[in-house]
């Protein structure tokens, strides 16, 4: 904690890196995947499912639901390495 | 028991608890009032806003919806769900660390200006009533259909209850009594929804029994017998759809983007104690939305195959008893096209005029005893009118369900509508005692004297929702679905550049609001109100086949770019703004964050 100003500047970096990736994800879970790209994987199927139409209608949720968690996760280690845990 | 005693038992039983706890949880400051005192639980928070947010529309129409529209029910699924992801990175966190009590608060001083403020006002304001109006229409609807009363009635069974305890408890009461009405209404959607899916595949999970192989003689999986049978019927096939995929990407960007920014949403991440609550608490509310939104795709299926395979090509006399006590109610109707006495149910509209609803003459019966519509339609082959809603409503009878269950989705829908019309007044009334009276208009009032403002405005806002409930505006049903749309074009791009883009200024800010609301405005009223020619215009006139649902996506990033191009050329904002926003995008006590 020898320089605090540089600090939040590193911590916003990781912050905005970590935004990145996941809302990356975020797109090419949903609109990829459901939207974009549906067509070409609902030759694939996973039981009664075509894949487009599943990530369409059940995937892309679980996978919401999955990335606030693990984003969750990633900014209380985060939170914890700068020292923002404490109230 | 019969139904009706149980509806009256179960219905009884959940308003006097949701009393109760509102009575328990009153408000005694304005920081109570307005963010029930900042210290809920995350998970509580998370209960509280999937409640919030699951309304009427989601509890009994949803699964109508996509049972009736396939593939293209996905808009809803994603564009309802994905706005979460963007809280939960994007908006919440920060806006906790802010630590005020409003939206337009953030606006008003993150952009140093009245004139910020007034216009946040004024697309809360805007949202909000369109919203909370047919969300007082549904609370009457969802009475008249459950407890037989006229569905103006309704609206004033409903607006003494959100009364009753959104002007006593303020968001205190409101957030405990979500949390009981989300226990309540996520019951009464999945008990129905297990038991039927159990009946058509032998699985318990809905979403597993979705894409699984049905336990008729045909043993083919669920969703190819729907395939096939919306082919035969002249449907585009079930897993296809029919919008065009730009329109389908819009619409869910816009639904997406609009949750993100609706008022009512994000003023629940005020709610928690700490920056990382907020974080947690929308994943919490994701979680538990995400229970019925997967659910509803697959009651979708189950409900639209066993639709036509019990109706199609049977003869009238021999329907089950649900079709005919859905008949009574207006859901179904049946008109004998081709004479022989047998269903049939093809693409196409039954009726005309009306909206495409049928009028029933209210003595005369037909020859097998059904109701006889007067406006039919005798172009097409189709017999059957649906309602979309009887695919939730209908379910319990159509499973053989008891009838405690058929009584328990009453008490759920009436949950989901309530809880939605509590959230979104208490929106408007902070707007006014808040946003309008306390920091513009009058700024010396005291907290008591604010707090009084806070709870005469809810009942200010409570007649005039009940007042549109009652005498529904025809343009209501239109910019209800529109509301997210606006919520798109104006908060979001502000609210996101105001916390990533350090050097965003007032200028550019306003006007990307101002142009945002206004380009969605106008294509709403050309192209779904049809106000500047004598009618509304076809889909095959849309900018690039973009529905006037979708333009909110359009709208939002005309707004990113007139404010990042206006930003360029105007002074950038005071060296204290730009400290505030290097705070708040770190954790921390939220009163390191101030202006003053």
């Amino acid at each position: 904690m020898s320089n605090p100003e540089n600090n939040t500047k590193t911590y916003w970096k990781t912050n905005v890196k970590y935004l990145t990736i996941l809302l990356t994800i975020w797109f090419v879970g949903s609109y990829g995947a459901g939207i974009l790209f549906r067509n070409f994987l609902d030759q694939v199927r996973i039981g009664g499912f075509k894949l487009g139409f599943w990530f369409a209608q059940q995937g892309s949720i679980y996978l919401f639901v999955i990335l606030i968690f693990v984003y969750v996760k990633l900014m209380n280690r985060l939170d914890k390495k700068y020292g923002y845990d404490k109230d | 028991m019969s139904v009706q005693t149980w509806t009256y038992i179960l219905v009884v039983l959940t308003f006097a608890l949701y009393i109760g706890i509102a009575i328990w949880s009153r408000a005694g400051s304005t920081k109570e009032f307005y963010i029930a005192g900042g210290g809920v639980s995350p998970f509580a928070n998370g209960m509280a806003t999937a409640a919030d947010w699951m309304s009427a529309a989601s509890f009994i129409s949803m699964a109508g919806i996509i049972a009736f529209a396939g593939y293209d029910g996905a808009v809803f699924l994603m564009g309802w769900t994905g706005g979460y992801v963007l809280l939960a990175l994007l908006l919440a966190p920060y806006l906790r660390k802010f630590g005020k009590f409003t939206v337009p608060d953030f606006i008003g001083d993150r952009y140093y200006s009245k004139t910020a403020r007034s216009v946040a006002v004024l697309c809360a304001l805007l949202v909000s009533f369109t919203y909370v109006a047919g969300q007082m229409r549904g609370v009457g609807i969802v009475f008249s259909r459950f407890l037989e009363v006229d569905i103006n009635t309704g609206v004033v069974i409903g607006m003494i209850i959100v009364l009753f305890y959104a002007v006593l408890g303020g968001m205190k009461g409101i957030t405990y009594t979500q949390v009981a009405q989300y226990c309540v209404l996520i019951f009464a959607f999945m008990v129905p929804a297990i038991f039927i899916s159990i009946q058509m595949t032998g699985n318990p999970i809905p979403q597993i029994g979705f894409g699984s192989v049905m336990t008729d003689v045909s043993e083919m999986y669920l969703l190819d017998k729907l395939d096939g049978l919306s082919t035969e019927l002249g449907f585009e096939a079930y897993t296809d759809g029919s919008k065009s995929t730009l329109d389908v990407f819009t619409i869910t960007l816009a639904l997406m983007a609009g949750t993100a920014g609706l008022p009512h949403v994000i003023v629940r991440f005020f709610t928690v104690k700490r920056v990382k609550d907020a974080r947690k608490s929308a994943g919490y509310a994701l979680l538990l939305i995400a229970i019925l939104y997967t659910t509803a795709p697959a009651v979708a299926a189950f409900a639209k195959t066993n639709l036509i395979e019990s109706v199609q090509d049977k003869k009238y006399e021999e329907l089950p008893t649900w079709f005919k006590n859905r008949e009574d109610t207006a859901l179904l109707g049946w008109v004998d096209k081709n004479k022989d006495g047998k269903v049939q149910y093809y693409n196409g509209h039954v009726v005309k005029g009306n909206k495409n609803k049928p009028i029933f003459d209210k003595k005369q019966r037909g020859r097998y005893g059904e109701r006889i519509i007067t406006n039919v339609d005798t172009e097409t082959k189709n017999e059957l009118f649906v309602d979309r809603d009887i695919m939730v409503l209908a379910n319990p009878e159509i499973a053989n369900l008891p009838n405690w269950i058929i009584a328990l989705v009453a008490a759920g829908g009436l949950a989901a509508a309530l809880s939605t019309a509590a959230g979104l007044l208490l929106v408007i009334s902070s707007s006014v005692s808040h946003d309008l009276i306390k920091k513009m208009i009058k700024p010396t009032i005291s907290e008591k004297q604010e707090l009084v403002a806070a709870r005469l405005s809810s009942v200010v806002a409570v007649c005039i929702a009940g007042y549109f409930g009652i005498n529904p505006p025809g343009f209501v049903a239109a910019v209800v679905a529109l509301a997210f749309g606006l919520a798109a074009a104006s908060f979001f791009p502000a609210i996101v550049l105001g916390i990533f883009y350090k050097k965003m200024n007032k200028q550019g800010a306003i006007t990307g609001m101002l142009v945002g609301i206004i380009v969605m405005l106008a294509y709403m009223m050309k192209y779904k109100l049809g106000w500047f020619d004598k009618e509304v215009p076809f889909p095959d006139e849309w900018w690039f086949g973009i529905s006037p649902e979708g333009f909110g996506a359009i709208a939002m990033m005309i707004n990113f770019v007139v404010s990042l191009l206006i930003c360029q050329f105007t002074s950038e904002p005071p060296i204290e703004v730009q400290e505030i926003v290097e705070k708040i995008r770190i954790p921390g006590d939220e009163r390191e964050v101030s202006l003053h």
